[in-house]
């Protein structure tokens, strides 16, 4: 017996009652400080949001969101980022497709640049679209102030997510499926979507979830292009931020409290996805 | 290959890349242009000024508190979600992600209605001589309210991915529990980390709406460069407007050549 074997059992032993604790206190004292970090920040801010949502009642709340500038800023919202979202999974996923299955030079330099709307500013985003599709950019057309404006810029700012989702599924789904459908005579297109798609459909749905819950939300790279016109072109974000200005705060705090249950069942929906996702595949 | 095959795939390739050049090359490009086509000098001239430096520091100073306090905050929860068994754990890991769901402009107005001056606390803070809202504080803590999930994000994978047998090796040869933390665990996420911290400074450098709210956007105190290009743009001041975008973008792609570098070496 040598002076190691004697150090390996005295650990042992107590790892032996350690799995019914944990793994000791540790993890849960740094449990309890990201919850009081999470609390502070966070979750007391956003009580603060719902508290004053319902300060003047449920009637008031109902009256807030639902008068004519607040729902038409809320479901333009809702509409657009729908759409965006349809747009997203066509081009999302092809883009994937595109970046796993094909080969050309420069894809390296393709791949990196989809990653640009999540590492640039929003404002400039806003500002970028402007520059080649604004009122003084050398494109025939003119986005300013309009809706499809706005719906291009929620294009730009969530573009990453449906493509960033699927890539990694794509890399890893087994070939031979494929070569084994089109081997049976089935054309490409079958290949496709009888063979391809029905794999993707998770990371696409999970993907489209977070590019809406952005879309929802989102604030500077529309501000510039939107110009803020009721009832046309303004979105929540807008809306309560105008609020906001005229220290309407209890409006404000009604509209927000709207889009916040809007972008968390989404998020739910997205974790709801993936945790299905884990299952099957552990 | 046959030809249908080939001509779908350069179809599809087409498209693709189209799409990506009208949408980001292409616009982005034409900043640069805009900025430079009457030379270099007045571009410089145009983000030298000093409210233009006054906005650097202050978008400089977010990211200097921000990060790291997230970047800590960021390991301590992942490791308390993968490796605890405490109550509210599942609670926790839910809400953590909270952040990417709400609008910036939300977590603005969330941040008033705590810390404003008739806010929850912000009435108490004021009487102590402490100034949140319209003031630097509130506006570090809109700056870590929105990227505040990213490390956690990064690192909750690798930890479940490395397991426990190498710090359990550690411990049970005597190594202490921050001994085995920094020798054994840190070292075996440290790519995740970092790739967290890189997310997490794009999101701090980048945050304009929560910012626009709590700031007050006072030129020359509480403003930050993505502030500073909004209000060029407002006082209709274009070549302004584009050179502090410039700077802007050349932070995020050098953020993007980093991601690029370390999926390489995540992958050696």
């Amino acid at each position: 017996m040598s002076v190691r074997a004697e150090a390996l059992r005295v650990p042992r032993r107590r790892a032996r009652s350690r799995p019914r604790r944990g793994r000791g206190v540790a993890p849960a004292v740094a449990g309890a400080l990201a919850t009081a970090y999470l609390s502070l920040v966070v979750l007391l801010p956003l009580a603060a949001v719902v508290a004053a949502s319902t300060s003047g009642g449920a009637a008031a709340f109902w009256q807030a969101i639902s008068g004519p500038q607040a729902f038409a800023a809320l479901r333009f919202t809702v509409l657009v980022s729908l759409a965006v979202v349809v747009v997203n999974v066509v081009t999302g996923t092809l883009i994937a497709w595109v970046l796993v299955r094909d080969e050309f030079p420069g894809k390296a330099l393709v791949n990196a640049l989809v990653d640009l709307p999540f590492a640039l500013p929003t404002i400039v985003a806003g500002l970028v679209l402007l520059a080649l599709y604004g009122p003084n950019g050398p494109a025939p057309v003119d986005i300013g102030f309009t809706r499809a404006g706005v719906a291009l810029a929620l294009l730009f700012v969530t573009l990453p997510f449906v493509v960033r989702s699927v890539q990694p599924v794509l890399m890893e789904l087994d070939r031979e499926m494929e070569e084994a459908a089109t081997s049976l005579g089935a054309r490409p297109r079958t290949v496709f979507v009888r063979v391809v798609l029905p794999n993707l459909v998770p990371a696409i749905a999970a993907g489209a979830g977070l590019a809406f819950a952005r879309a929802l939300g989102e604030f500077g790279s529309v501000v510039l292009i939107s110009g803020n016109i009721p009832f046309k072109t303004e979105v929540a974000s807008v809306f309560i931020f105008g609020q906001i200005e005229s220290d309407n705060r209890a409006a404000a705090a009604a509209v927000s409290v709207a889009l916040l249950a809007l972008s968390f069942g989404l998020l739910l929906f997205v974790s709801a996805i993936a945790t299905r996702g884990r299952r099957r595949a552990g | 290959m046959p030809a249908s095959s080939r001509a779908s795939r350069l179809t599809l390739r087409a498209v693709a890349l189209g799409y990506l050049a009208a949408l980001l090359a292409i616009p982005v490009a034409m900043v640069f242009y805009r900025t430079f086509e009457h030379g270099v000098g007045s571009a410089i001239a145009a983000v030298t000024t000093p409210a233009a430096q006054h906005a650097f520091w202050m978008t400089l100073t977010m990211v200097a508190i921000a990060v790291p306090l997230n970047t800590i905050f960021g390991i301590a929860t992942a490791l308390a979600l993968v490796r605890g068994r405490w109550r509210g754990r599942t609670v926790v890991a839910a809400l953590v992600d909270l952040p990417f769901a709400v609008s910036p402009i939300v977590v603005g107005l969330a941040l008033v209605l705590v810390y404003g001056n008739t806010g929850w606390i912000g009435g108490w803070l004021a009487d102590n001589g402490v100034r949140v809202i319209f003031s630097t504080p509130g506006m570090v803590l809109a700056t870590i309210f929105v990227s505040l999930p990213f490390v956690v994000h990064e690192v909750v994978p690798v930890l479940r991915e490395i397991g426990v047998e190498q710090e359990d090796a550690a411990r049970t040869l005597g190594a202490s529990r921050a001994q085995a933390f920094w020798r054994v665990t840190l070292p075996a996420i440290r790519w995740g980390v970092a790739y967290g911290v890189i997310l997490t400074t794009a999101r701090a450098l980048g945050e304009f709406g929560a910012i626009a709210v709590v700031s007050g956007r006072i030129e020359g105190r509480t403003e930050t460069m993505t502030l500073f290009v909004e209000q060029r743009f407002q006082s209709f001041d274009l070549s302004g407007a584009y050179a502090a975008s410039v700077v802007l973008a050349l932070l995020a792609l050098a953020v993007i050549g980093s991601m690029t570098l370390l999926d390489r070496r995540k992958e050696d």
